[in-house]
Protein backbone atom coordinates (compact mmCIF):
# COMPACT_ATOMS: atom_id res chain seq x y z
CA UNK A 1 0.00 0.00 0.00
CA UNK A 2 1.38 3.34 -0.93
CA UNK A 3 0.68 6.77 0.41
CA UNK A 4 0.30 8.17 3.89
CA UNK A 5 -2.41 7.47 6.46
CA UNK A 6 -4.81 10.22 7.40
CA UNK A 7 -6.62 9.45 10.66
CA UNK A 8 -10.10 10.88 11.29
CA UNK A 9 -11.14 9.28 14.51
CA UNK A 10 -10.73 6.47 17.00
CA UNK A 11 -13.78 4.42 18.04
CA UNK A 12 -14.87 1.29 19.79
CA UNK A 13 -15.47 -1.45 17.20
CA UNK A 14 -18.92 -1.09 15.63
CA UNK A 15 -21.07 -3.51 13.66
CA UNK A 16 -22.89 -1.25 11.24
CA UNK A 17 -21.05 -0.66 7.97
CA UNK A 18 -20.38 2.91 6.88
CA UNK A 19 -22.35 4.17 3.90
CA UNK A 20 -20.84 2.69 0.73
CA UNK A 21 -20.25 5.86 -1.30
CA UNK A 22 -18.56 7.75 1.52
CA UNK A 23 -15.31 9.39 0.42
CA UNK A 24 -12.88 11.05 2.75
CA UNK A 25 -10.10 13.55 2.19
CA UNK A 26 -8.28 13.11 -1.13
CA UNK A 27 -11.22 11.06 -2.41
CA UNK A 28 -10.21 7.86 -0.64
CA UNK A 29 -12.93 5.93 1.22
CA UNK A 30 -12.38 5.70 4.97
CA UNK A 31 -11.06 2.31 6.09
CA UNK A 32 -11.19 0.69 9.50
CA UNK A 33 -7.91 -0.30 11.12
CA UNK A 34 -8.56 -2.60 14.08
CA UNK A 35 -5.91 -2.76 16.77
CA UNK A 36 -5.93 -3.63 20.48
CA UNK A 37 -9.72 -3.66 20.53
CA UNK A 38 -9.99 -0.15 19.13
CA UNK A 39 -10.66 1.11 15.61
CA UNK A 40 -8.80 3.88 13.84
CA UNK A 41 -10.67 5.29 10.85
CA UNK A 42 -8.12 6.13 8.16
CA UNK A 43 -7.79 7.15 4.52
CA UNK A 44 -4.85 6.67 2.24
CA UNK A 45 -3.61 10.07 1.11
CA UNK A 46 -0.87 10.96 -1.39
CA UNK A 47 2.50 12.28 -0.24
CA UNK A 48 2.35 15.06 -2.77
CA UNK A 49 -0.46 16.68 -0.77
CA UNK A 50 0.00 15.41 2.76
CA UNK A 51 3.74 15.32 3.37
CA UNK A 52 4.95 18.10 5.65
CA UNK A 53 5.82 20.70 3.08
CA UNK A 54 2.74 20.46 0.82
CA UNK A 55 0.41 20.09 3.78
CA UNK A 56 1.73 23.26 5.35
CA UNK A 57 1.24 25.09 2.07
CA UNK A 58 -2.27 23.69 1.58
CA UNK A 59 -3.35 24.78 5.03
CA UNK A 60 -2.84 28.37 3.95
CA UNK A 61 -5.18 27.87 1.04
CA UNK A 62 -8.72 28.53 2.18
CA UNK A 63 -10.30 26.60 -0.72
CA UNK A 64 -8.20 23.50 -0.11
CA UNK A 65 -8.77 23.79 3.60
CA UNK A 66 -12.52 24.13 3.11
CA UNK A 67 -12.75 21.04 0.93
CA UNK A 68 -10.57 19.01 3.28
CA UNK A 69 -12.42 20.19 6.38
CA UNK A 70 -15.77 19.27 4.81
CA UNK A 71 -14.48 15.84 3.79
CA UNK A 72 -13.08 15.28 7.28
CA UNK A 73 -16.36 16.36 8.84
CA UNK A 74 -18.29 14.18 6.37
CA UNK A 75 -16.51 11.08 7.64
CA UNK A 76 -16.97 12.08 11.27
CA UNK A 77 -20.65 12.69 10.56
CA UNK A 78 -21.07 9.24 9.02
CA UNK A 79 -19.34 7.71 12.04
CA UNK A 80 -21.62 9.62 14.40
CA UNK A 81 -24.62 7.89 12.85
CA UNK A 82 -23.29 4.42 13.70
CA UNK A 83 -21.11 4.93 16.77
CA UNK A 84 -19.54 7.49 19.11
CA UNK A 85 -16.28 8.57 17.45
CA UNK A 86 -13.40 10.41 19.08
CA UNK A 87 -12.65 13.00 16.41
CA UNK A 88 -9.00 13.90 15.86
CA UNK A 89 -7.89 17.32 14.74
CA UNK A 90 -7.66 17.85 10.99
CA UNK A 91 -4.32 16.88 9.49
CA UNK A 92 -3.31 13.96 11.72
CA UNK A 93 -1.12 11.96 9.32
CA UNK A 94 1.10 8.86 9.72
CA UNK A 95 3.58 7.22 7.37
CA UNK A 96 1.90 3.82 7.35
CA UNK A 97 -0.50 1.51 9.19
CA UNK A 98 2.13 0.52 11.70
CA UNK A 99 2.56 4.19 12.67
CA UNK A 100 -1.16 4.30 13.40
CA UNK A 101 -0.95 1.10 15.44
CA UNK A 102 1.89 2.47 17.55
CA UNK A 103 -0.15 5.60 18.20
CA UNK A 104 -3.09 3.48 19.38
CA UNK A 105 -0.86 1.48 21.70
CA UNK A 106 0.63 4.60 23.23
CA UNK A 107 -2.73 6.13 23.98
CA UNK A 108 -5.15 3.28 24.36
CA UNK A 109 -5.95 3.92 28.02
CA UNK A 110 -6.77 7.56 27.40
CA UNK A 111 -8.82 6.65 24.32
CA UNK A 112 -10.86 4.15 26.30
CA UNK A 113 -11.46 6.57 29.13
CA UNK A 114 -12.65 9.30 26.79
CA UNK A 115 -14.73 6.92 24.68
CA UNK A 116 -16.48 5.65 27.79
CA UNK A 117 -17.12 9.18 28.96
CA UNK A 118 -18.64 10.22 25.62
CA UNK A 119 -20.45 6.98 24.79
CA UNK A 120 -23.95 7.66 23.48
CA UNK A 121 -23.54 11.43 23.62
CA UNK A 122 -23.53 14.06 20.92
CA UNK A 123 -22.67 17.73 20.75
CA UNK A 124 -25.13 20.49 19.88
CA UNK A 125 -23.96 23.95 18.91
CA UNK A 126 -26.00 26.98 19.91
CA UNK A 127 -25.24 30.49 18.75
CA UNK A 128 -26.97 33.76 19.51
CA UNK A 129 -26.78 36.73 17.15
CA UNK A 130 -27.76 40.21 18.20
CA UNK A 131 -28.69 43.22 16.14
CA UNK A 132 -29.31 41.31 12.93
CA UNK A 133 -32.02 43.80 12.06
CA UNK A 134 -32.89 47.12 13.68
CA UNK A 135 -34.12 45.66 16.90
CA UNK A 136 -34.82 48.90 18.56
CA UNK A 137 -37.68 51.32 18.05
CA UNK A 138 -35.44 54.17 19.08
CA UNK A 139 -33.18 53.66 16.08
CA UNK A 140 -35.80 53.36 13.39
CA UNK A 141 -38.51 55.74 14.52
CA UNK A 142 -36.18 58.66 15.16
CA UNK A 143 -34.45 59.47 11.90
CA UNK A 144 -31.67 61.93 12.63
CA UNK A 145 -33.82 65.05 12.68
CA UNK A 146 -31.78 68.18 12.38
CA UNK A 147 -30.52 69.22 15.74
CA UNK A 148 -31.97 72.58 16.69
CA UNK A 149 -29.12 73.36 19.02
CA UNK A 150 -25.94 71.91 20.37
CA UNK A 151 -27.83 70.71 23.37
CA UNK A 152 -30.42 68.94 21.21
CA UNK A 153 -27.70 67.41 19.18
CA UNK A 154 -25.93 66.07 22.22
CA UNK A 155 -29.20 64.77 23.62
CA UNK A 156 -29.95 62.90 20.40
CA UNK A 157 -26.50 61.48 20.38
CA UNK A 158 -26.82 60.30 23.95
CA UNK A 159 -30.09 58.57 23.10
CA UNK A 160 -28.51 56.81 20.16
CA UNK A 161 -25.60 55.60 22.24
CA UNK A 162 -27.93 54.53 25.02
CA UNK A 163 -30.23 52.55 22.75
CA UNK A 164 -27.17 50.73 21.41
CA UNK A 165 -26.03 50.01 24.93
CA UNK A 166 -29.52 48.77 25.80
CA UNK A 167 -29.39 46.37 22.91
CA UNK A 168 -26.05 44.88 23.98
CA UNK A 169 -27.25 44.75 27.54
CA UNK A 170 -30.35 42.82 26.47
CA UNK A 171 -28.27 40.57 24.25
CA UNK A 172 -25.95 39.73 27.11
CA UNK A 173 -28.79 39.05 29.51
CA UNK A 174 -30.55 36.87 26.98
CA UNK A 175 -27.41 34.90 26.09
CA UNK A 176 -26.47 34.38 29.74
CA UNK A 177 -29.92 33.13 30.64
CA UNK A 178 -30.08 30.83 27.63
CA UNK A 179 -26.66 29.39 28.41
CA UNK A 180 -27.71 28.75 32.02
CA UNK A 181 -30.89 26.96 30.94
CA UNK A 182 -29.12 24.80 28.38
CA UNK A 183 -26.16 24.02 30.66
CA UNK A 184 -28.56 22.76 33.28
CA UNK A 185 -30.12 20.38 30.78
CA UNK A 186 -26.86 19.26 29.18
CA UNK A 187 -24.22 17.09 30.82
CA UNK A 188 -21.44 19.49 29.98
CA UNK A 189 -20.89 22.70 28.06
CA UNK A 190 -18.14 24.77 26.46
CA UNK A 191 -18.08 28.41 25.51
CA UNK A 192 -16.28 29.11 22.23
CA UNK A 193 -15.00 32.37 20.82
CA UNK A 194 -17.58 34.32 18.84
CA UNK A 195 -17.54 33.47 15.16
CA UNK A 196 -16.04 35.33 12.30
CA UNK A 197 -19.00 36.66 10.26
CA UNK A 198 -17.03 36.42 7.03
CA UNK A 199 -16.72 32.69 7.42
CA UNK A 200 -20.13 32.05 8.86
CA UNK A 201 -21.92 34.42 6.50
CA UNK A 202 -24.25 35.27 9.34
CA UNK A 203 -25.65 38.72 9.97
CA UNK A 204 -25.66 40.32 13.37
CA UNK A 205 -23.02 40.03 16.03
CA UNK A 206 -22.34 36.59 17.44
CA UNK A 207 -22.76 37.09 21.20
CA UNK A 208 -22.94 33.44 22.27
CA UNK A 209 -21.17 30.49 20.69
CA UNK A 210 -21.54 27.45 22.89
CA UNK A 211 -21.41 23.66 22.65
CA UNK A 212 -23.46 21.29 24.77
CA UNK A 213 -22.85 17.62 25.44
CA UNK A 214 -26.21 15.84 25.37
CA UNK A 215 -27.12 12.13 25.51
CA UNK A 216 -28.70 10.98 22.26
CA UNK A 217 -31.71 9.74 24.18
CA UNK A 218 -32.71 13.26 25.25
CA UNK A 219 -31.51 15.13 22.19
CA UNK A 220 -35.02 15.75 20.93
CA UNK A 221 -35.92 17.40 24.23
CA UNK A 222 -32.81 19.54 24.01
CA UNK A 223 -33.77 20.68 20.52
CA UNK A 224 -37.29 21.53 21.71
CA UNK A 225 -35.84 23.45 24.63
CA UNK A 226 -33.77 25.56 22.23
CA UNK A 227 -36.75 26.02 19.92
CA UNK A 228 -38.88 27.38 22.74
CA UNK A 229 -36.41 30.19 23.48
CA UNK A 230 -36.14 31.31 19.90
CA UNK A 231 -38.66 34.12 19.86
CA UNK A 232 -38.23 35.25 23.42
CA UNK A 233 -36.52 38.54 22.75
CA UNK A 234 -36.85 40.65 19.61
CA UNK A 235 -33.60 41.33 17.77
CA UNK A 236 -31.97 38.12 18.98
CA UNK A 237 -31.51 35.16 16.67
CA UNK A 238 -30.78 31.69 18.00
CA UNK A 239 -29.10 29.16 15.75
CA UNK A 240 -28.82 25.47 16.48
CA UNK A 241 -26.37 23.10 14.75
CA UNK A 242 -25.83 19.40 15.20
CA UNK A 243 -25.81 16.69 16.15
CA UNK A 244 -22.03 16.82 15.98
CA UNK A 245 -19.53 14.29 17.21
CA UNK A 246 -18.40 15.49 20.62
CA UNK A 247 -15.55 17.57 19.19
CA UNK A 248 -15.59 20.14 21.96
CA UNK A 249 -15.50 17.50 24.68
CA UNK A 250 -12.96 15.09 23.24
CA UNK A 251 -9.98 16.62 25.03
CA UNK A 252 -8.55 14.98 28.11
CA UNK A 253 -10.17 15.72 31.44
CA UNK A 254 -7.46 18.11 32.55
CA UNK A 255 -8.83 20.99 30.52
CA UNK A 256 -12.27 20.75 32.07
CA UNK B 1 -41.79 5.34 14.23
CA UNK B 2 -39.36 6.99 16.61
CA UNK B 3 -37.21 4.98 18.92
CA UNK B 4 -35.93 6.71 22.04
CA UNK B 5 -32.39 6.85 20.69
CA UNK B 6 -33.31 8.28 17.31
CA UNK B 7 -31.56 11.54 16.65
CA UNK B 8 -33.52 14.50 15.45
CA UNK B 9 -32.83 15.54 11.91
CA UNK B 10 -29.60 17.44 11.67
CA UNK B 11 -29.90 21.17 11.87
CA UNK B 12 -27.71 23.27 9.66
CA UNK B 13 -25.40 20.40 8.78
CA UNK B 14 -24.38 18.81 5.52
CA UNK B 15 -24.33 21.28 2.70
CA UNK B 16 -25.88 23.96 4.90
CA UNK B 17 -23.31 23.78 7.69
CA UNK B 18 -21.51 27.04 7.80
CA UNK B 19 -17.79 26.98 7.20
CA UNK B 20 -17.00 28.62 10.52
CA UNK B 21 -18.86 25.85 12.38
CA UNK B 22 -16.87 23.18 10.61
CA UNK B 23 -13.45 24.84 10.80
CA UNK B 24 -13.99 25.72 14.43
CA UNK B 25 -14.40 22.03 15.18
CA UNK B 26 -12.01 20.26 12.84
CA UNK B 27 -9.18 22.78 13.36
CA UNK B 28 -9.65 24.01 16.88
CA UNK B 29 -11.28 21.08 18.65
CA UNK B 30 -10.85 17.36 18.49
CA UNK B 31 -7.97 15.38 19.87
CA UNK B 32 -4.50 16.66 19.13
CA UNK B 33 -2.06 13.91 18.27
CA UNK B 34 1.34 14.51 16.79
CA UNK B 35 1.44 12.23 13.77
CA UNK B 36 4.47 11.25 11.71
CA UNK B 37 3.84 14.28 9.55
CA UNK B 38 4.66 17.18 11.81
CA UNK B 39 2.61 20.14 10.95
CA UNK B 40 3.50 22.58 13.60
CA UNK B 41 0.34 23.22 15.57
CA UNK B 42 1.32 26.83 15.66
CA UNK B 43 0.70 26.87 11.93
CA UNK B 44 -2.89 25.92 12.43
CA UNK B 45 -3.27 28.44 15.18
CA UNK B 46 -1.72 31.10 13.02
CA UNK B 47 -4.08 30.15 10.27
CA UNK B 48 -7.05 30.43 12.59
CA UNK B 49 -5.84 33.83 13.63
CA UNK B 50 -5.47 34.81 10.00
CA UNK B 51 -9.00 33.67 9.31
CA UNK B 52 -10.25 35.64 12.27
CA UNK B 53 -8.46 38.69 10.98
CA UNK B 54 -10.60 38.63 7.88
CA UNK B 55 -13.36 40.07 10.00
CA UNK B 56 -11.17 43.06 10.69
CA UNK B 57 -11.41 43.90 7.03
CA UNK B 58 -13.80 46.79 7.01
CA UNK B 59 -14.58 46.51 3.32
CA UNK B 60 -15.64 42.89 3.64
CA UNK B 61 -17.88 43.70 6.56
CA UNK B 62 -19.41 46.63 4.69
CA UNK B 63 -20.12 44.38 1.73
CA UNK B 64 -22.14 42.30 4.08
CA UNK B 65 -24.02 45.31 5.33
CA UNK B 66 -22.34 45.43 8.70
CA UNK B 67 -21.62 49.09 9.26
CA UNK B 68 -23.05 49.98 12.62
CA UNK B 69 -19.72 51.33 13.82
CA UNK B 70 -19.76 54.00 11.13
CA UNK B 71 -21.97 56.24 13.23
CA UNK B 72 -20.52 55.28 16.54
CA UNK B 73 -18.02 57.92 17.66
CA UNK B 74 -16.34 55.47 20.01
CA UNK B 75 -15.42 53.27 17.06
CA UNK B 76 -15.12 55.43 14.01
CA UNK B 77 -12.58 58.18 13.58
CA UNK B 78 -14.66 59.62 10.76
CA UNK B 79 -17.76 59.87 12.92
CA UNK B 80 -15.62 61.31 15.69
CA UNK B 81 -14.13 63.92 13.36
CA UNK B 82 -17.54 64.90 12.04
CA UNK B 83 -18.85 65.18 15.49
CA UNK B 84 -15.95 67.20 16.78
CA UNK B 85 -16.32 69.76 14.04
CA UNK B 86 -20.05 69.98 14.68
CA UNK B 87 -19.50 70.38 18.39
CA UNK B 88 -16.88 73.01 17.66
CA UNK B 89 -19.30 74.96 15.51
CA UNK B 90 -21.96 74.74 18.19
CA UNK B 91 -19.60 75.90 20.87
CA UNK B 92 -18.30 78.77 18.77
CA UNK B 93 -21.87 79.90 18.19
CA UNK B 94 -22.63 79.81 21.88
CA UNK B 95 -19.44 81.63 22.71
CA UNK B 96 -20.32 84.33 20.21
CA UNK B 97 -23.76 84.70 21.80
CA UNK B 98 -22.26 84.97 25.26
CA UNK B 99 -19.78 87.53 24.07
CA UNK B 100 -22.62 89.62 22.68
CA UNK B 101 -24.34 89.49 26.05
CA UNK B 102 -21.25 90.43 28.00
CA UNK B 103 -18.91 92.24 25.65
CA UNK B 104 -17.03 93.99 28.40
CA UNK B 105 -16.25 90.89 30.34
CA UNK B 106 -15.27 89.02 27.26
CA UNK B 107 -12.84 91.81 26.39
CA UNK B 108 -11.39 91.64 29.84
CA UNK B 109 -10.84 87.90 29.63
CA UNK B 110 -9.24 88.11 26.26
CA UNK B 111 -6.55 90.51 27.40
Amino acid sequence: MTGLRYVYAVCHPFGTPLQAQLTGVAGDPPRLLHHHGLVAVVSHVPERDFAEEPLRRHLEDLDWLTATARAHQGVIDALTVVTTPLPLRLGTVFRDDSGVRVMIEEREDAFRRTLDRLQGRVEWGVKVYAGAEPADGADSEAPPEKAASGRDYLRQRRMRVRSNEDMWQRAETFATRLHETLSEFAEDSRLHAPQNPTLSGASGRNVLNAAYLVPRSVSEEFVELVDRTKDDVPGMRVELTGPWAAYSFAGEEENR
Amino acid sequence: MTTPSRLPDPYGQGSGANLADILERVLDKGIVIAGDIRINLLDIELLTIKLRLIVASVDKAKEMGIDWWEDDPALSTKARRDELSRENAELRERLARLEQLEPARAEEERS
